[in-house]
């Protein structure tokens, strides 16, 4: 889990591994795994946009902010 | 999960059937998000729909929800409205629901101008039932029934229902969740029939049969198409709200003519 600005919730058990987040995602955050599931692998990077959080048609990612809400 | 997607999505009904980068729950979070700014009381909205893949989004979205009969979406809705008129509808449809075996409850729900909003998921193709053209599948596109392209040309869903009468018109992409979102609230918060053309993507049923990548590829070709639409190019390319007018909503006609009808102390027949 990040430990700056942005925290990054990701439920692999949902995950249907499409891909989007992984291809969507501007600071290369995702790896995937042997599933080709996503892996948060540079939680520092995250810059917060939430582009994975709104495109992922599974609801699998949460991005969470000091000044969410 | 966020806690917005906690409330209003039957969490015992997930994972939802739709296939990896299906198109659909995009849409659904844009739409949860949209209730989220427009904070209705949950028992006072309505989700319609009808029969498809989209046609499933009545059964995890928490409210009163109504899964209807395919392309009779809009009469059901209808049929609600005009018993309570205090409630706030939401109608979604596929393309081949909307557009194939709905087409005439379409216009005549546009032209009648009742308050609802109205938002068919185009993802070009019957998606459920595997993959047939739809008349929203683009001219030369491959389906299971067109395997060498099909020849028709498509509807303009903006256009055929700004002339039949729908009083707010929008098209918008799934690239696009944030100017969905927004969309879905202004279209709730007009007076009248919306409707919302939103382009979607079925990967599975069109993109793997088109060629046309995996899930994010699409998505990247949307951006693409939404990016370089609208210069010039006319209506049918435009992307965000096409057309906004005021005209008389059936409900309130209607309530005008019970009025004068007890006033006259009944009808002359
Ligand atoms: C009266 C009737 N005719 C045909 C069908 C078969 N049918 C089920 S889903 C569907 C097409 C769905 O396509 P679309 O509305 O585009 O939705 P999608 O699955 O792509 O979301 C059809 C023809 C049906 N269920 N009922
Ligand atoms: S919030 Fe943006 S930067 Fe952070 S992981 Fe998601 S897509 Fe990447
Ligand atoms: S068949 Fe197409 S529209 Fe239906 S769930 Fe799969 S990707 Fe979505």
């Amino acid at each position: 889990m990040a430990k700056g600005k942005h925290k990054l919730h990701f439920d692999r058990e949902k995950c249907k591994a499409c891909g989007i987040c992984i291809a969507f995602c501007p600071a290369n955050v995702f790896t995937v795994d042997i599933d080709y599931c996503a892996v948060i692998s540079s939680p520092d990077k995250c810059t917060g946009c939430r582009r994975c959080e709104l495109y992922c048609p599974d609801y699998c990612i949460f991005v969470e902010e000091d000044y969410y809400g | 999960m966020c806690a917005v997607y906690h409330k209003y999505l039957r969490l015992d009904h997930l994972p939802h059937i739709w296939c990896p980068g299906c198109g659909n729950g995009i849409v659904m979070g844009a739409f949860i998000r949209a209730m989220e700014d427009l904070k209705y009381d949950q028992n006072e909205v309505v989700v319609v729909s009808g029969i498809g893949c989209s046609g499933r989004i009545s059964g995890y979205l928490d409210f009163n929800t109504l899964h209807t009969t395919h392309g009779r979406a809009l009469a059901f809705a209808t049929g609600i409205k005009a018993a309570e008129p205090r409630l706030k509808i939401f109608v979604f449809m596929g393309d081949g629901d909307a557009t194939a075996i709905g087409g005439n409850h379409l216009i005549h729900a546009c032209r009648r101008n009742i308050d609802m909003t109205a938002i068919i998921i185009n993802n070009c193709t019957f998606g459920m039932t595997g993959g047939q053209f739809s008349p929203m599948t683009p001219k030369g596109k491959k389906a299971s029934t067109a395997p060498y392209g099909t020849v028709e040309r498509n509807f303009d869903i903006p256009a055929l229902a700004q002339a039949a009468g729908a009083t707010l018109v929008a098209r918008v992409g799934i690239y696009q969740v944030n100017l969905l979102r927004e969309l879905i609230v202004k279209a709730s918060h007009h007076k009248g029939f919306a409707l919302l053309e939103v382009i979607s993507q079925c990967p599975v049923n069109y993109g793997r049969r088109n060629q046309m990548g995996d899930p994010a590829e699409m998505l990247e070709d949307q951006k693409g198409i939404i990016k370089s639409a609208g210069l010039g190019q006319g209506l049918e390319n435009y992307f965000g709200q096409i057309f906004q007018s005021e005209q008389p909503e059936f409900i309130e006609e209607y309530n005008k003519m019970i009025v004068q009808a007890q006033k006259k102390g009944g009808c002359d027949v």
